[in-house]
Parts: structure tokens; sequence; C-alpha cells
């Protein structure tokens, strides 16, 4: 069972700078009803990509030209914070992100993210600020972001370095599988069991 | 992927595989989360998280069927089903029977009674009385006790942490590795002491003791951290009140929030159907009382709150860290510094249709929720009846009490509770969680305003366009009789 693998990318971005987007809004609850992890793409951000008639909002990011194709979603601060849902990054993925950048992301969506090959990238509130400006000048910035060396880059930007649990990393290049990875430790498990039984 | 197993262990050896690094460290001063942490390290290798073993995995209907279909691809069983419990709550209608849920509803609700029956994991399905929202009936049938790892996919298992135990939620990946091998990869997080000392005032609860807190941390306040919830407020506490806090340690970021296990919290667990009995309760025991944070022991850092300043309070934004202590005036965005912030504050507060400055005391309202996994129990609903006997719901308001669990439902009615919320004209329902994810069509209309007993007031929590005031069940009955957002102390003689 091989996992999402993951090298490295360059795209242009989508800018949503707006500080502890929940996973309510990334996915609304009324569509966790599913059984499988399809169509979720279409309804990413829902509320505030479509307008009450069901029409595309012309005013929210995901809806205008240079959104199309682009693999990267530069985010505010505390990006994920709420449910657990693992909707959220299957809903990102779905829609074609590959990676989300910002100044922090709250603590489940980071794993549930790193799983389904959705590159969390950190970066200082300074840098972020001045992508954000940057790319409002150039709505066709390209960013690259490069796992390997744990670089982010962008015209005019020299390699920034940024944090990734090494094991996190390890899986994503090399498409290592957690549970199978897991399932190694069955021995040390059934040891734990009779120690505490 | 087996190339990228194989270099992980190779680069280790079997020898590592049996490292316990934690009982090397017995002798230094623990906190209550090291202590359960370290007894449940099953291996370490260098350069990857911890495998965790955990003892208790909670099942629901939302976050489980593309776990189990992980399973079926791969060819595996649950493997400790004795360990595994489910339940149906997110989608499930209040009106009872599953004619009221919609189509796709009932197919999650039929996929997991038939994933639970093909693994031999014990379900609470629709017709059985103890059914109920998975964090009520944790502790409810004695599954939840102190010093256990708990999981479940779902943010608010931290309410588990009340009892002592390490609570937590997983995703839809996590939750198939817990099924298939009873363990987790974890990172060890960082601790946070939340104190909270001096003693609540009359009609100020538990409740109110956490929607401070996160009005002085804010939501992402506790990432990366589990807190332990110490001081002379907490222990005051009931263990119900206890869970109130520990649900909500999730909305200040904090995966897990956990307060020492003592003498209330045995008493609830004992005699439960899950606990343990005879000779080895008493062991149990014995343990658990190992288990209180050391003196001497250190946390990453601490907050402190003085209980006897607080009011009850209420939030008046689009996230759980936007509130203010209910007499006060809203925030003026001109006094963040900080630009994002201001932004964030100014679109909370139009998407609430507030203003900045003006009281939030007053605001009409046009439907009161009193349940989910934060204030739904026996307690819960014993407070919010005190207030409302003789009382009426004002005519405006559609008020829902919504018990968290069919046993707090029978308790209730067992105790005529039913009988006052009905004279009051509240609509009585059958136990889920019903309006605090409106995943069940029990949901707020487009523009309608909520007060509710819940956690999350992010923007179309209860329903697109609804909007959601979070407040204690005693604020919750206050403002279903004013019909506005009211203060419950001066009904409180």
């Amino acid at each position: 069972m091989s996992a999402p693998k993951f090298s490295t990318l360059t795209s242009r971005c989508v800018v949503l700078p707006v500080q502890d987007v929940d996973t309510d809004q990334i996915i609304p609850a009324r569509f966790l009803k599913v059984t499988d992890k399809l169509g979720l793409g279409e309804k990413l951000f829902c509320d505030w990509r479509y307008l009450d008639d069901g029409s595309p909002n012309p005013k929210f990011v995901l809806n205008q030209p240079e959104a199309r194709g682009a693999q990267v979603l530069v985010a505010g601060h505390n990006f994920g914070c709420g449910s657990s849902r693992e909707h959220a990054p299957w809903a990102l993925v779905g829609f074609g992100f590959q990676a989300v950048i910002s100044t922090m992301f709250a603590d489940i969506f980071k794993g549930n993210a790193v799983k389904n090959g959705l590159i969390p990238v950190v970066i200082e509130p300074a840098a972020h600020a001045a992508l954000v400006a940057q790319r409002a000048g150039q709505p066709d910035l390209e960013i690259t972001i490069d796992l390997k060396s744990q670089t982010v880059s962008w015209l005019g930007q020299m390699p920034l370095m940024f944090p990734i649990d090494p094991f996190s990393r390890t899986c994503l290049l090399e498409g290592v599988d957690e549970l199978g990875y897991l399932q190694k430790f069955q021995k040390q498990a059934e040891a734990h069991e009779a120690a505490h039984a | 992927m087996e190339r990228g197993l194989r270099t992980l262990s190779e680069r280790v050896g079997d020898a590592a595989l049996h490292l316990k690094p934690g009982f090397q460290m017995s002798s230094s001063p623990k906190t209550l989360f090291q202590k359960i942490w370290d007894s449940h390290v099953v291996a370490e290798e260098p350069g990857a998280p911890t495998v965790l073993y955990i003892d208790l995995h909670l099942v629901h209907e939302v976050t489980s069927p593309q776990a189990f279909s992980v399973l079926k691809e791969r060819g595996l069983k649950v493997r400790r089903p004795g360990r595994t419990v489910a339940t149906m709550d997110h989608s499930i209608p209040t009106k009872g029977g599953y004619e009221a849920a919609d189509e796709p509803g009932r197919i999650q609700l039929r996929l997991l009674e038939s994933n639970a029956q093909a693994n031999g994991v014990r379900i609470y399905g629709l017709d059985s009385v103890q059914r109920g929202i998975v964090h009520v009936i944790g502790p409810e049938q004695g599954f939840t006790q102190p010093g256990m790892t708990i999981v479940c996919g779902d943010s608010h298992t931290s309410t588990h942490g009340a009892f002592g135990s390490l609570g937590f939620g997983i995703g839809t990946s996590e939750v198939g590795h817990v099924l298939a091998t009873q363990c987790l990869l974890q990172r060890k997080p960082k601790t946070c002491e939340v104190r909270i000392d001096g003693a609540l005032r009359p009609g100020v609860t538990a409740k109110d003791i956490i929607l401070a807190v996160l009005a002085q941390i804010g939501v992402g306040g506790g990432t990366g951290h589990v807190f332990e919830y110490t001081g002379a407020a907490i222990r005051a506490l009931d263990m119900e009140g206890r869970m109130t806090v520990c649900n909500m340690s999730i909305e200040g970021g904090a995966r897990a929030g956990m307060v020492a296990p003592d003498d209330k919290t045995f008493n609830f667990v004992n005699g439960r159907e899950f606990a343990p009995q005879g000779a080895a309760w008493d062991k149990a025991v014995a343990h658990w009382r190992t288990l209180p944070t050391d003196a001497g022991a250190t946390f990453d850092k601490t907050v402190t709150l003085d209980a006897s300043t607080l009011e009850p309070m209420v939030t008046f934004g689009t996230n759980p860290g936007q509130g203010v202590a209910i007499t006060q005036p809203l925030p003026q965005p001109s006094s963040l510094a900080d630009a994002n912030e201001r932004a964030g504050l100014e679109k909370s507060l139009a998407y609430m249709k507030f203003e900045a400055g003006k009281p939030i005391l007053g605001q009409p309202v046009d439907v009161v929720f009193l349940g989910s996994c934060t204030n739904s129990r026996i307690g819960d609903l014993r407070a919010a009846a005190g207030l409302l006997k003789g009382r009426k719901v004002a005519k405006n308001v559609r008020m829902m009490v919504v018990p968290g669990s069919q046993s707090v439902k029978l308790a209730a009615e067992a105790e005529g509770l039913d009988k006052i919320f009905k004279a009051a004209d509240a609509d009585w329902r059958e136990a889920g969680c019903s309006m605090c994810i409106a995943m069940n069509g029990d949901q707020l209309s487009p523009g309608q305003l909520a007060v509710s007993t819940s956690n999350r007031n992010f923007e179309g929590r209860q329903g697109k366009g609804g909007r959601t005031v979070l407040a204690s069940p005693l604020t919750a009955v206050a403002s279903a009789v004013a019909g506005r957002i009211a203060d419950p102390r001066p009904l409180m003689s």
C-alpha cells in the first residue's frame, strides 16, 4: 500500500489571509455524510465560495481567474483550527492544493494534512506578510516548495527553511505508509498488553 | 513503501525498539501527563514519533467509514474489539427512528452497524437505551477511567481528560491506525498548567471558567500543548463541571485537557458497568492515586485565572476565544494593534451583526439550544430546569433541550425535569449531537441568533448563516425566558 509522494512543487498560489480559519469553513459539517473521500473538492470553502443561489461568489479568491490550477494556498495564522475532520485536507487536496503556507497550523489539521500529501509550510510572520504583499501586485507569482531541502522560495525571495517533522518528511519523500510502519510494532504492543493486563 | 519502511528500522536495529525512555526517568518529579505518556510508550525509533498504546478507542458514524474501508482493503480486522466502542450521535435524528434521518445519514448509520458487527465491536445503536453522544456515554458507562489513553475521531475527546486520562481527537487515517494496531504515532506535546484559583460566585459555572480561559489565551493559545487544569476552583468542580472545562480545551488549540483524579473521580467511576470491580477496583484506585502531578514537576508554561473575579461569559464572535463577561461592552477593533487580529474581529462582528462598543446584553434571541458534549449531562439539565421552573420560554424563542444520552434522558424524566421543560414550552428531544453540529436536521435558519450551550460558534456551525452565542446552561435559560441575551443572576434568588 503506497502513500502519496511529494518532492518539489512550483505553482501559482491563492491567498486567503484570514486568521483562525476553522475546519467548519474549509468543509461545512453538512458535507460530512460521505462514506468515501470523493467530491469534497467541489465543496471546499463552500459557504464563502458560493452565493445563496449556488453560483460562484466572484469576490471569493478561489473563483478568481488566477486561482485556476493553483496548487498552493497561502492562509492566515492558526489555519485548520476546530474540528478534527480529515475531510478538510481531503477537500483541499480534492480541489488541487498540495501545500498550505501559514504562520501556524492547528495540531490535528497539520497531522491530517501530511497523511494526505498536503504539505503544511510554516514561515515567519514577516516573510508571510512580504509574500502576501508581493502576491497582491503579482497575481501570477509562482512559489516553489522543495521538501528535500525543506525550503520555500518565490521570485526575489531566497529559499527559506521551514520546519517539518522528520518522520513526516521521510514518509512524504519516500511514500512511506504510516499504517504499514505501525504494523511492525505488533510484538511490542502485545508485550505492552501483557505487562499491563 | 516497503523500501522506506526497512530503511527506517534498519537504521536502528531491534534493540532500540524495546527502549522505554519514560521508565528511566522514574525518580524525577513528573506531571500527570508525563506519567500517562511514559506508561503507554510501546516503542520509539530515532527520527520517528513515539508508538503510543491506546487503551480506549471510541468510534462514531461520521469519522469512521473511510477508516473501516482501509481495513477492508488491506484484509485487516479490528485488533482489539474489546477496547473499541461505537455509538451513533452526529447524524442521528432527535425525534427518534431512522426514517427521520436523510438518505446519506441513514447510509452512514447502517454502515457503522455493519462495520461494528463485522469486527465484533460493541455498538450503542439507535435502539439502545444507553446510546448517546460519544463523550457522554464513555464516562457514563465506566469506559473512561483515570490513567488511560483515549482517542476518538472527534476533537472533543479532550472531555475524557476530566478523569485524569489522556484523551485527544484524531483524524480518520489515525482512526484506521488504532483500529488496526491499537497504537498511534505521536510526538510528545508540551504541557501547560491552567491554574484556576479562588471560588466561583453564584450564577457562574464551569462553562464560564473555560470561556474566560479561551478569551484570555485565544483559539490558538494552546497549540502544541496539553493542558492540566489545577487550582481550587477546579478541585471544587464536580465531575460534570470538569468535563465541561476539559471538553473545550481544543477550542484553545490544545488537543487534550486534564484534571488530576481525586475521590470525586473515583466515586463517579465506581459501580459503573465497565468500571473495575472487587479486588480489581482496589488495585485500580491504588494506581490512580499515584497519577497526580508530583510536587516539583514543571510545566512548559502556565496560565492563571482567578475564578472569584469571573462573571457569566458569552461569546460575541465566530470563534470560541471571542468571549466577554456578559455585562461588558463588545470590544473595539480599533483597540487592537495587530492588523490581522483587527481584521478578524471586524469580520466576526460583521457576521454576527453586532456593533463594537455596544452591550451584548439585550440582543434579541431566536433559538436557545441546551445540549452537546459540553453541557448536556444530568447536572446541566438540573441547573437549567431549576432556573426555568415556573417560568416560560419567550414567545419569539424556540428552545430545544437535547440530553447527552438516552440514560441522561431517562434519569431526567425520572426526576420530572422533562415536565418542567415542556411546561415552559421547550422542545424535549432524544439524545444526540443535534444542533451543536447541525448534521441531523436540527439547525438554525440563515440569520437566526442562538444562545447555545455547545462549544463552537464558527460561522454556519449550527446551520448555514446561523449566528451562535456560546453560554452556560444558566445563561441560556435566562436568555430563553427574556427572549434576549440575559444575565441569569437576577433570576436566582
